[in-house]
């Protein structure tokens, strides 16, 4: 007589009801249903209004546009652009003046940012207080406002390029922007650029095996120096076989103007200098927060090991601070990144700006062009908060193991 | 006895004195431990006097110092007429102050302004001091009752009738549109591969619409019949009022314990009667200035409350709607929530600017303003529900499980147990959300609309006061305005937080 276990019932109808209704059951489905009606003719009244008003304005749906030429100039473009390029092309333009200013602003506001929660931190009770004040007065200014005040009063306020301010007699700041020497290609330059790279890819790989073999067998490798040695060694060796890997062309003043050099236009130092300054200030709460939110026992314990104040730092204290700081950094990184579309208040062309503004303006297409911004934008956002879901996926594991 | 005495150690004689242990406190224990106690703490000592010697001063000296206190134009501040290195041009704030605050707001009516912002004041400063009573009735004020005197205010005109006609016209409205989609789908199904399903479909919502229009027809009759009389406007209020207050009775709980309900409802009532008495509202009201008449500062605040007003009903509904077990409302929360949290507020402001009036019916043409607010009602939203999420799952379980255990429902539950204690919890979190949402007020400036930071800019171009001290002027007396209301808001925020915690101080 067999006693094995009955199976349960399958009770279809039970998993059917949970799956559309949750855990609401029927009356959940029937609130979906409405629900679902009244999107639905949501989406029937914007979709039959756009209709009808585009058809007022004469204006052909779709983006068959993207194709016709632009027609007007842009005054910052990383590749080749002329005014008889398709409105694609200013889109990818635009969005690359935004990569580009991003970029530059994350680098600085970083920098920045550590510099001021550093001072924050400091014992030094005058230091910390410039900190804070720092912190507090760019906190409570719009960032808008802090790009205008750069634009319109302080390089404004920057003399004509014939009484620049010379920085070192190689850069020269006027009113009409930043003006730095430019690299120019010689023909070390392929040479030295395969040996950095090499040089990147050995000192890795050499990290790797010291760690593998600190955690694997316990031994110690110093590789400081080898690592030195193939990252400024090779390359320079390189220079002495092939020559010069490239020259800097210096700017000169001729007439009114500057020849030679390549000119950094006054709306990307405005826009770079208040996006960083403002995103500084924020990045160096989150990393005076994610320091301080390391019990003080842990540098107590580290310290008792044996340990040097820096070693402890380095490997108790900062490994800690980052899981706390990395998630509310990228936010600001971020949120720099979307600042950055501001750009549209003092015309430098990022994608905002070229193409939500003049191609709109151009065009009349706003539901394509605002849809294809807005877009782009949501995708880089999303992207980030799943590369950050993965990390801190990563980080609970540590944490449990 | 003396040979005991010998042997131990007794101290005969007193110690040498020591000198005083190191003063730690005041100014010179300040200087000691924390200024100059290392080489390389003086360094730092001095490097951070060197900065603070090089900010503070000159912008001392430009705002006072140096500064031009009187003059009637562009003369007065510049430097060969004043002799000296002009700083600050202040006359120039004092010609363009009116457009910084009122913006090109009649000079006869600003006396409305200045109600409302008076008005805004008295309403707001009982609600954040803690220890004051009637909060509830408060915030009801300030959040329902404010922004509609504030309209009637600011914008002017009057209003043809009440809740009544209100609810007619948008059910009538709303019934058009089902009528208008089902011969849509009927015109369309004469065509299509799926014919019949669409006729049937398009057949039952024509259907359900024409029952609607059956079912409401006795409101449109009754609203018809109101207009023809007399007056209107009064006729409306008191058979709304006698509904309202009848369904609030009835709720309440009858005769029962119905008292309270009726009681509040028709205070409410009375009170909007005599708002719109007040304000003659049912005879034109005041003279109607248009929205693109407004500028500076009074757009900024504007903008910046409906924004508080409107975002936290949006937020609280999104957060309650991603914490749901239905899964459609649960994803459609989601979604709405990443994607306004996903793009820069200025795309929001585009789309709101540019592409919100397609959207609309081509008769139906809306107020830049009220785009603008739109967008950022939508956007603030987002982040508040983001807030009010954090809080909702800052309360235990126990809590609504308690309240299940009570037999209470879903709504009763979450609007008398759950919500008031989320909501106490992210206080300082909505604050926050608030000042970045006044900084982002600054962002309508790009879609032609003059707040205090449009104002500003607009006024940098009059050659009446071009000087080369104009715009640091002009961008300090912004600045210093700005910095007051944040810094403000965030010393408000960690008041309140600390409010909050202080069960948790030690």
């Amino acid at each position: 007589m067999s006693t094995e276990a009955r199976k349960p019932p399958p009770q279809i109808a039970l998993k059917i009801r949970r799956i559309l209704g949750g855990k609401a059951g029927w009356n959940g489905v029937a609130v979906q249903f409405a629900f679902a009606a009244i999107l639905g003719w949501i989406g029937y009244e914007i979709v039959s209004n756009a209709r009808a008003n585009l058809e007022n304005q004469h204006i052909a749906a779709g983006f068959g546009f993207l194709r016709n030429n632009a027609g007007f100039d842009v005054n910052q473009t990383l590749i080749s652009y002329t005014g008889s390029d398709t409105f694609l092309r200013v889109f990818v333009v635009g969005l690359l003046n935004t990569l580009v200013v991003s970029v530059v602003g994350i680098v600085f506001a970083t920098v920045i940012g550590f510099i001021v929660a550093l001072c924050r931190l400091s014992p030094n009770w005058l230091l910390s207080r410039v900190g804070e004040i720092y912190v507090e007065v760019i906190r409570n200014l719009p960032v808008l406002f802090q790009i205008l005040f750069w634009y319109l009063a302080v390089l404004a306020a920057l003399p004509n390029p014939r009484q620049s301010i010379s920085l070192l007699g190689i850069a020269f700041l006027s009113n009409r922007g930043l003006v730095v020497p430019s690299p120019i290609g010689q023909s070390g330059l392929e040479p030295f650029l395969a040996m950095l790279a090499l040089g990147v890819v050995a000192s890795l790989a050499l990290r790797f095996h010291a760690r593998r073999a600190l955690f694997q067998e316990g031994r110690m490798i110093r590789i400081w120096p080898y690592v030195l040695g193939l990252l400024l060694g090779l390359p320079l060796a390189t220079v002495l076989v092939f020559g010069l890997p490239f020259t800097f062309e210096l700017p000169q003043l001729r007439g009114f103007n500057f020849a030679g050099g390549s000119r950094i236009i006054p709306e990307f130092v405005a826009l770079t200098v208040a996006l960083s300054t403002y995103t500084a200030a924020f990045i160096a709460e989150i990393v005076r927060a994610g320091i301080l939110s390391v019990h003080k026992g842990q540098m107590e314990a580290g310290s008792s090991l044996g340990l040097s104040r820096g070693a402890t730092l380095r490997l108790i204290v900062v490994p800690q601070a980052m899981r706390v700081i990395v998630p509310p950094l990228t936010n600001q990184y971020l949120n720099l990144t979307k600042n950055s579309s501001l750009a549209v208040a003092i015309g430098y062309p990022d994608l905002v700006s070229v193409f939500a503004g003049t191609s709109l303006s151009q065009t009349g297409q706003a539901i394509e062009i605002i849809a294809m911004t807005m877009g782009i934008y949501l995708l880089i956002s999303l992207l980030t908060s799943a590369v950050m879901s993965v990390y801190g996926w990563r980080v609970s594991r540590s944490l449990g193991a | 006895m003396s040979d005991a005495f010998s042997s131990s150690f007794v101290r005969r004689d007193l110690l040498a004195e020591r000198p005083a242990p190191v003063k730690t406190t005041g100014f010179i224990g300040l200087m000691r431990t924390r200024l100059f106690n290392s080489p390389t703490n003086i360094l730092l000592t001095i490097l951070g006097a060197l900065l603070l010697w090089f900010t503070i001063v000159p912008s001392v000296k430009f705002l006072m110092v140096d500064a031009v206190w009187s003059g009637k134009d562009r003369t007065a501040c510049i430097a060969e007429n004043a002799g000296f290195a002009v700083g600050a041009c202040w006359p120039y704030i004092q010609a363009k102050l009116p457009q910084l605050i009122y913006g090109f707001y009649p000079e006869a009516e600003r006396w409305r302004v200045n109600l409302t912002l008076l008005l805004a004041a008295v309403l707001l400063l009982p609600l954040l001091v803690p220890r004051l009573p009637a909060k509830s009735l408060n915030a009801g004020l300030f959040f329902a009752a404010f922004p509609v005197v504030a309209f009637f205010l600011l914008h002017g005109g009057g209003i043809k009738g009440f809740g009544l006609s209100w609810t007619a016209g948008l059910l009538q409205l709303f019934d058009e549109s089902i009528v208008g989609a089902g011969q849509a789908l009927l015109t369309s199904s004469e065509t299509s591969a799926i014919a019949p399903l669409l006729w049937i479909v398009g057949s039952l919502i024509v259907l359900l619409g024409t029952a609607i229009h059956w079912l409401i027809f006795p409101l449109t009759w009754l609203r018809d019949y109101i207009q023809g009389t007399g007056q209107p406007v009064w006729a409306d209020f008191a058979i709304t009022a006698a509904i309202v207050c009848l369904v609030a009775f009835v709720l309440g709980g009858g005769v029962r314990t119905g008292g309270r309900a009726l009681a509040s409802s028709i205070a409410t009532f009375i009170g909007i009667a005599i708002v719109i008495k007040l304000m003659d509202l049912d005879h034109g009201g005041l003279p109607v200035v248009t929205t693109n008449l407004w500028g500076g500062l009074l757009v900024t605040l504007v903008v910046s409350v409906t924004g508080i007003v409107t975002s936290l009903p949006i937020g609280i509904a999104l957060a309650l709607g991603r914490r749901s077990t239905i899964p459609l409302i649960r994803i459609f929360s989601i979604a709405f929530i990443e994607f306004w949290r996903g793009v820069p507020l200025i795309t929001v402001l585009f789309f709101a600017t540019y592409m919100l009036p397609l959207f609309l019916p081509g008769n139906f043409s809306v107020d830049g303003l009220v785009r603008a607010l739109i967008g950022i009602a939508l956007f603030t939203g987002a982040y508040q529900a983001e807030n009010v999420r954090g809080g909702l799952a800052a309360i235990p379980r126990g809590q609504s499980e308690a309240a299940a255990a009570l037999g209470l429902s879903w709504w009763k539950t979450t609007s008398l147990i759950v919500l008031p204690q989320a909501l106490r919890h992210v206080i300082p979190n909505l604050v926050n959300s608030f000042i970045s949402l006044f900084k982002d007020t600054s962002l309508v400036s790009i879609v032609a609309l003059f707040d205090l930071l449009g104002s500003l800019r607009a006024s940098f171009s009059d050659p009446k006061w071009s000087t080369p001290s104009t715009a640091f002027t002009g961008f300090a007396f912004a600045g210093i305005i700005y910095f007051m209301f944040c810094f403000g808001m965030s010393r408000y925020s960690l008041f309140v937080e600390h409010r909050l915690n202080a069960h948790r101080r030690n």
